[in-house]
């Protein structure tokens, strides 16, 4: 006997969307940083979803095409325009990922066990970087789904993945 | 730098992108190597503690009522009153066959709970800096490794051909009762195999579905050999049930 699961063809939106809606609001909270724009950002992803519901494939991705539409809408909010264009993405193409340094920040972490400074290094990311790192650890995405969801080549994703890591490296080596 | 060539792709081993052939030679690698094993273990901390940092922010209930008022009872293609109709009869047919079961409401909590338990236990598990006991992806070092610890036996499946493998286990208790926990991986997913005694409790043939639901895990279940098996974790329901046929057919019994 297996339980759980969905088949998309049988269920409603609700059925589907609001179990990602804790996951979602956190990841639009990370994105903007601010309550109020979190929320708006939030409320206005399910309201698009739901009016684009009926071109939604049964079968696909559900989850990724909630994540594109969320970040689609902050992109184009006044915030989102703003964090964009204050970061530079044109290294992410730069050949295979380097091997980390002997002094990792992962042991000065394991040692002081702060959470909060973990925290504070994400925030501080540029967004595109703080959004693919998320995907990754905190959604557990695989590298396709967030080629999907950010509508990137999955070579883009690695690269820029590799690149987020360095970055969060050496926030915590500060 | 020694092993340059293993550690740029750490962490696509790490989240699971490298091939199932790749994934061998890398394990085999650990293995052997100090300073790759420590580097992934402070990688694998490092993820931990992107994980536990960015659970973060919590929507209000209230916030949570008002998107949820948006979207609700607005059904898909037309198919509203079949839907309905269906959905209606799906109730009744359910409240009647659980009126007529012999199973009252007291038990099906009990059933809840057991499988609350079995969930708790996975979940804290792997929340746990060590996770397993024993660790090993040989399932002839992981099961001697439990003689003498509990009250009985169990066989492990062969998992060569298979995307599974094993991490390794622990003693684990149910109601008093010592039993096995193994966590076999799947891709990023860590998956629970419980081994109890059949007796281990009444309502052990209870069908975990609403808990499961519940819990967004999927379960799968089955007694063999006066065993009790429970599989646990949020791998796809296909993927747990491949895993129960991979262990029924280790335990001699034919997958269903």
């Amino acid at each position: 006997m297996y339980v759980s699961g969905t088949d998309p063809r049988s269920d409603t939106f609700e059925e589907l969307a609001m179990p990602l809606f804790d996951q979602l609001y956190n990841f639009a909270y990370w994105l903007t940083q601010n309550r109020e724009e979190t929320e708006d950002l939030v409320q206005e992803t399910y309201a698009k979803a739901l009016k684009g519901f009926s071109s939604f494939q049964p079968g696909t991705n559900f989850r990724a095409w909630m994540y594109r539409i969320l970040r689609n809408t902050f992109l184009t909010s006044r915030t989102g325009l703003k964090a964009t264009m204050t970061v530079s993405l044109d290294a992410e193409e730069g050949g295979p990922a380097l091997a980390s340094e002997r002094e990792t920040p992962e042991t000065v972490l394991m040692e002081r066990s702060d959470w909060q400074r973990v925290q504070t290094a994400i925030d501080d990311l540029p967004v595109a970087f703080r959004e693919i790192l998320l995907l990754c650890e905190l959604e557990e995405m695989s590298y396709r789904e967030i080629a999907e969801t950010l509508s990137v080549p999955v070579g883009t994703v690695m690269s820029r993945l590799s690149r987020a890591r360095r970055m969060l490296a050496e926030r915590l080596r500060r | 730098m020694v092993c340059e060539a293993w550690k740029t792709q750490l962490d696509t081993y790490l989240d699971g992108e490298l091939s199932s052939e790749q994934m061998h030679a890398f394990d085999a690698h650990m293995r052997s190597c100090a300073s790759c094993a420590t580097e992934t273990l402070a990688r694998l901390q490092m993820k931990r503690s992107i994980q536990a940092a960015g659970k973060r922010f919590v929507p209000s209930a209230e916030f949570r009522r008002r998107v949820r008022s948006c979207i609700e009872a607005k059904p898909r293609r037309g198919v509203a009153g079949l839907g309905w109709i269906i959905a209606t009869a799906t109730l009744i047919l359910l409240a009647v066959g659980l009126a007529i079961t012999s199973r009252g409401r007291q038990q099906v909590r009990q059933e809840q709970q057991l499988y609350s338990e079995l969930a708790d236990l996975h979940v804290a598990t792997l929340a746990s800096l060590s996770p397993v006991d024993v660790v090993s992806s040989d399932r002839h070092t992981v099961k001697p490794w439990f003689q003498g610890k509990i009250p009985f036996t169990f066989d492990l499946p062969e998992l060569e051909n298979s995307e599974f493998s094993l991490l390794g286990g622990r003693v684990t208790y149910l109601e008093q009762t010592p039993g096995a926990h193994l966590i076999y991986k799947l891709r990023k997913h860590e998956i629970s195999v419980f081994i109890f005694p059949a007796g281990v409790s009444r309502s052990k043939k209870a069908e975990p579905s609403a808990v499961a639901k519940n819990l967004s895990f999927n379960l799968e279940s089955w007694s063999q050999d006066g065993l009790w098996y429970c599989i646990i974790g949020d791998a796809s329901r296909a993927d747990v049930h491949e895993l129960a046929g991979l262990l029924k057919r280790g335990a001699g019994l034919p997958a269903s």
